[in-house]
């Protein structure tokens, strides 16, 4: 077969398994984990021989035209470049991780059929984003992750957390499409065409599009929707309703990747507008030392997880940024291997704990021993969060900072063009970032696993799927920063090895961070030991989803919203304050704020929410009370109307006698006077 | 007739006329009485008397036969089968207080502007229409010869439509299962006499 | 004879019936009022026989026919009445409002409140001694 048949392929495999899932799913449910599971594989390794075969060389493109649309045309178009083929790698070994992980996890759940299902939708709509040549293809893809990420986080719809992180994920990354499709449609005018490359061509050609900054600005709206960036961050620390292995996905491969993987795809659209990177840079400092901050400062510890994707995303739009994309792209690639390694652990972890609360499992001993594997390969996870080398995660974020430098010292990846502004910005924000990351990766590890008080009771061993796909993500966690000098021959060809100055920086700003933590934690020590509040009765015999979905429904009776202002935020709840390092780092004040998420949400609140709600109520009010009006006064008439004539029906045939001949006599009264008249006349 | 009537004043009644008057005042009287009386069987008497008194307006009119016939039929079967259908239905027997329904104002008024209206028209009409009793225009040979030459038809349909109001009384009025009751068995009666 | 005074007479013996169907609250009444009205007619039409000597006997054949037609209107009048008052123990003509425009709602206060006959009628139709029975404790309350 071509290259182009195993490509189109690709997508094609997970999306029939998800209809035949769907269709199946119900009346066989025995069916039901090998329709998941095969063609996720099958992507995965069909993915892998495309990368194989492609090899970095020129893109292979291939184009098919529908239907003439009568103007700008749209094709089903393939377009297979390094980046392509590698992205979709990654997407297919995550994907093919998480489904297996997935028939351990929710292996009792009675929606399991419906979970599969949408996840395999997801994978294939991922898959096509990322092959795609065709901007209108390729948002097909991005708005079926859209609907899919909306029913994976409402997965547990039967809990109120579930279904309001649902509608939020939904409305906030709806709020970035809606500028993303002018954005598109405004490309392909200027363009005259849908095709990336033509698109590219245009851009890079000598007159340029007419209004870059303006098209750069409207994709960076959806962009920043789906990748989770400041301002349109909201929704992802909420999507962590849904249970883990959807976490894993969205935030290590699919959905949140997407906005970056458009960005590196379209980067000389932006690359031609400066105001854009400027743009770009300070949406990604603001992300990454805010959402570190606000990680440093969560007690659920997939909230934690969360806002560490939104920090390390802000790490690859500030690669964009500075126009690199080999970095971003090498970034993304890393931090999708760990970050499915740290999330699909700390579903293990939460398992294992009974809670998601990071202060319940401060007070708990011996949650390192329950936990062997997790333990392991997430300490690996978390050093390659931290940056720490020679894993993956130091390599890919030395390659971020090394472009940032290398845009101020004028001879990066792309050099010219990039405003000396956004450099300096992206270069600052993530040397913070990597103190910060350091420091909340640290506190995480400290927190989970080395928790003084009485042990955890017994909840059994993992499932084996669980511990397994852990050891196989372990695998690139470690070595993927290895590839570090032969990624460049499939992207674009700039070196992307650490440079000394930003490795040493780098490095040891996050081994200031993590001595810190080390040092607040020791402060804490022995301070409180008691019986952690919250923690649910895990339930050894059922599945692990179960004690996560029990988890997520009692955290915020026992531990306030994080996401009100006024109530104790995670971190800050009775007895828990005192064992959090990050308090003592942050200070009261700001581990308040922090905890709260800088109180976006209660911002968008007071901007959007209530505004809206209060139009609500005014539209309902008139509708109510003045158009009603109307219509009840149309009704109510004919109505009283109807009430007097009914007086007549008395059923008394007398009485209708009486008016029958009454009205006879009248009638022949006019017609005496009116002959009587006439012949008088 | 008209050329007569100039010749005819009403202020100079013949006895005939006379005759007739009084007796439509005494039917006029009897047919007050049968609408307005509070005792019903005292009703279905007076109406004896009103038609009685119709009988014999018809004999002044000279149509004798048709007066026999109102006689037979009306005064001797229908009253007779009005009696009866009182009884059947348990009729109060002396003054029932609810005889008049609370119509009865409205029946008035349409009632006495009808006959304001009609009455009216009439006198206007044939004020000066004169009938001449001179010779018998209703024996019962020349209503005979009538009506089975030249009314043979209607007549035979009639007897048709006779045995269907038979029928049908009998099935109105019988119980489920149970015997016709009394009142079938009358208008049988009346047809006989009808031909009669 | 003058012609109009048959004809008064008809007008007013009609009228008198007329006022008698419209005010009588007993069935067998109105039927005698009905009567009336009948002869009423019957009067004009030999009146007008008489008076315009017609040939084929017109006016007193159709009196003929009146009277026949009478007769048989009395007799399924009669039964009509008769099984009314077997089935819902009255005869008065306006107790028999079944075809009242009460309100939808079924609350019943549309109805005529003082019309208890109209209630307890339903089972009346299944007893045909229980509707003379208590028809006749009524008319003895009425009397």
């Amino acid at each position: 077969m071509t290259t182009t048949t195993l490509a189109a392929l690709v997508p094609l495999l997970p999306f029939l398994g998800a209809v035949a899932t769907l269709l199946l799913g119900r009346r066989s449910p025995g069916m039901v984990q090998p329709l998941a599971v095969l063609p996720a594989v099958a992507a995965a390794v069909l993915a892998a021989v495309v990368a194989a075969r492609q090899g970095g060389d020129e893109p292979v493109t291939a184009a098919t035209e529908l239907t003439p649309t009568g103007s700008v045309p749209i094709d089903l178009a393939l377009h297979l470049d390094g980046m392509a083929v590698l992205v979709a790698v990654l997407v297919g070994v995550v994907a093919t991780c998480v489904q297996i992980y997935s028939t351990g996890y929710l292996r009792d759940d009675p929606r399991y059929a419906s979970y599969a299902a949408l996840v395999s939708l997801f994978t294939a709509a991922m898959l096509l984003v990322v092959y795609s040549g065709d901007l209108l293809v390729l948002l097909v893809g991005w708005e079926i992750m859209g609907i899919c990420s909306y029913f994976l986080v409402g997965h547990y719809w039967d809990t109120e957390v579930a279904r309001a992180a649902s509608l939020k994920a939904f409305l906030v990354t709806k709020l970035g499409d809606v500028p993303f499709l002018f954005g598109i449609f405004a490309l392909a005018s200027e363009a005259g065409t849908f095709r990336i490359s033509g698109i590219l061509t245009a851009a890079g050609s000598g007159e340029g599009l007419a209004h870059p900054t303006l098209i750069a600005l409207l994709l960076l709206a959806g962009v920043a929707g789906k990748s989770a960036q400041f301002p349109l961050h909201t929704w992802l620390p909420d999507a962590m309703a849904g249970p883990t292995p959807v976490s894993a996905l969205i935030h290590a491969a699919t959905m949140v990747a997407a906005g970056v993987y458009v960005v590196a795809r379209l980067l000389p659209v932006f690359a031609a507008s400066a105001a854009a990177l400027v743009v770009l840079a300070v949406m990604a400092a603001v992300t990454m030392v805010g959402s570190a901050l606000a990680a440093l400062a969560q007690d659920d510890i997939k909230r934690v997880l969360a806002y560490s994707t939104v920090g390390q995303l802000g790490y690859m739009t500030g690669a964009l940024a500075v126009g690199s994309r080999d970095a971003a792209v090498f970034h993304l690639l890393s931090h999708g291997a760990f970050k499915a390694l740290l999330f699909l652990a700390a579903g293990v972890v939460i398992h294992a704990a009974g809670t998601n609360s990071l202060a319940a499992m401060a007070r708990m001993g011996g949650l390192r021993a329950r936990v062997q594997d997790a333990y392991w390969t997430m300490t690996a996870a978390l050093l390659a969060l931290a940056a720490v080398p020679p894993f993956a995660g130091f390599f890919s974020k030395e390659a971020v900072l090394g472009a940032a430098e290398a845009a101020i010292t004028g001879h990066g990846a792309t050099g010219h063009g990039i405003p000396g502004a956004a450099a300096w910005t992206v270069l600052v924000a993530g040397l913070a970032g990597a103190l910060l990351t350091a420091a909340y990766a640290a506190r995480l590890w400290l927190l989970a696993f080395h928790g003084r008080g009485e042990p955890v009771p017994d909840h059994g061993p993992q499932p084996v799927v669980m511990n397994a796909v852990l050891w196989l993500l372990l695998v690139p966690t470690v070595a993927f920063g290895l590839t570090v000098w032969t990624l460049p021959d499939w992207l674009g060809g700039h070196d992307l090895t650490p440079t000394l100055t930003t490795t040493v920086l780098g490095t040891g700003l996050a081994l200031v961070g993590m001595a810190a933590t080390y040092a607040a934690w020791k402060q804490t020590a022995g301070l409180a030991a008691r019986v952690p509040a919250g923690a649910v009765t895990a339930h050894p015999g059922e599945e692990p989803a179960l004690t996560e979905a029990e988890a997520e429904a009692s955290h915020e009776a026992v531990y306030g919203s994080p996401a009100e202002e006024g109530t104790p935020a995670s971190g800050a709840a009775p007895d828990g304050t005192a064992t959090d390092p990050g308090r003592i780092l942050l200070g009261p004040a700001l581990y308040r704020h922090a905890g709260s998420g800088f109180h976006v949400d209660a911002l968008y609140a007071a901007l959007f929410v209530r505004p809206v709600r209060a139009a609500a109520r005014l539209v309902r009010f008139l509708d109510r009370e003045v158009v009603d009006t109307y219509v009840r006064g149309a009704g109510t008439a004919p109505r009283l109307l109807g009430a007097a004539v009914r007086r007549a029906q008395t059923g008394n045939v007398q009485s209708y006698l009486s008016a029958l001949l009454g009205g006879a006599l009248v009638l022949a009264v006019a017609v005496v006077v009116a002959t009587t008249s006439v012949t008088g006349g | 007739m008209t050329l007569a009537a100039e010749t005819h004043g009403f202020l100079s009644p013949t006895g005939v006329e006379i005759v007739f008057l009084l007796t439509g005042l005494v039917t006029l009287g009897a047919a007050v009485i049968t609408v307005t009386t509070r005792q019903l069987v005292h009703a279905a008497l007076w109406l004896v008397v009103a038609l009685g008194g119709l009988a014999v307006e018809y004999l002044l009119l000279t149509a004798e036969f048709v007066a026999w016939v109102q006689v037979l039929i009306y005064v001797g079967s229908v009253v007779v089968l009005l009696l009866f259908g009182l009884m059947l239905t348990r009729a109060p027997i002396g003054r029932s207080p609810d005889a008049d329904s609370g119509n009865r104002w409205v029946a008035l008024g349409v009632a006495g502007a009808a006959a304001v209206l009609l009455v009216t028209l009439v006198v206007d009409a044939f004020r000066t229409t004169w009938i001449d009793l001179d010779e018998p225009k209703g024996t019962t040979d020349l209503l005979g010869a009538s009506v089975f030459r030249h009314w043979v038809l209607p007549f035979e349909a009639l007897s048709v439509l006779l045995l269907a109001a038979l029928v049908g009384a009998i099935v109105l009025s019988r119980k489920d299962g149970g015997a016709a009751e009394e009142p079938v068995e009358d208008p049988a009666a009346a047809d006989d006499g009808g031909e009669g | 004879m003058h012609l109009a005074y048959p004809a008064v007479l008809a007008v007013l013996l009609f009228c008198v019936g007329l006022y008698g169907v419209l005010a009588r609250r007993n069935a067998i009444l109105v039927l005698m009022s009905v009567e009336l009205m009948l002869n009423a007619v019957n009067l004009n039409l030999v009146a007008f026989d008489v008076a315009f000597r017609d040939v084929l006997r017109s006016g007193q054949s159709f009196t003929l026919f009146i009277i026949a037609l009478a007769a048989a209107e009395i007799g399924i009048g009669l039964a009509i009445v008769l099984m009314v008052y077997r089935n819902r123990g009255t005869s008065a003509v306006d107790r028999l409002r079944d075809l009242a425009d009460t309100d939808a709602g079924g609350t019943g206060a549309a109805a005529d409140p003082a019309d208890p006959a109209d209630r307890q009628d339903p089972q009346g139709a299944g007893d045909a001694a229980g509707g003379p029975a208590t028809a006749s404790k009524k008319a003895e309350a009425t009397a």
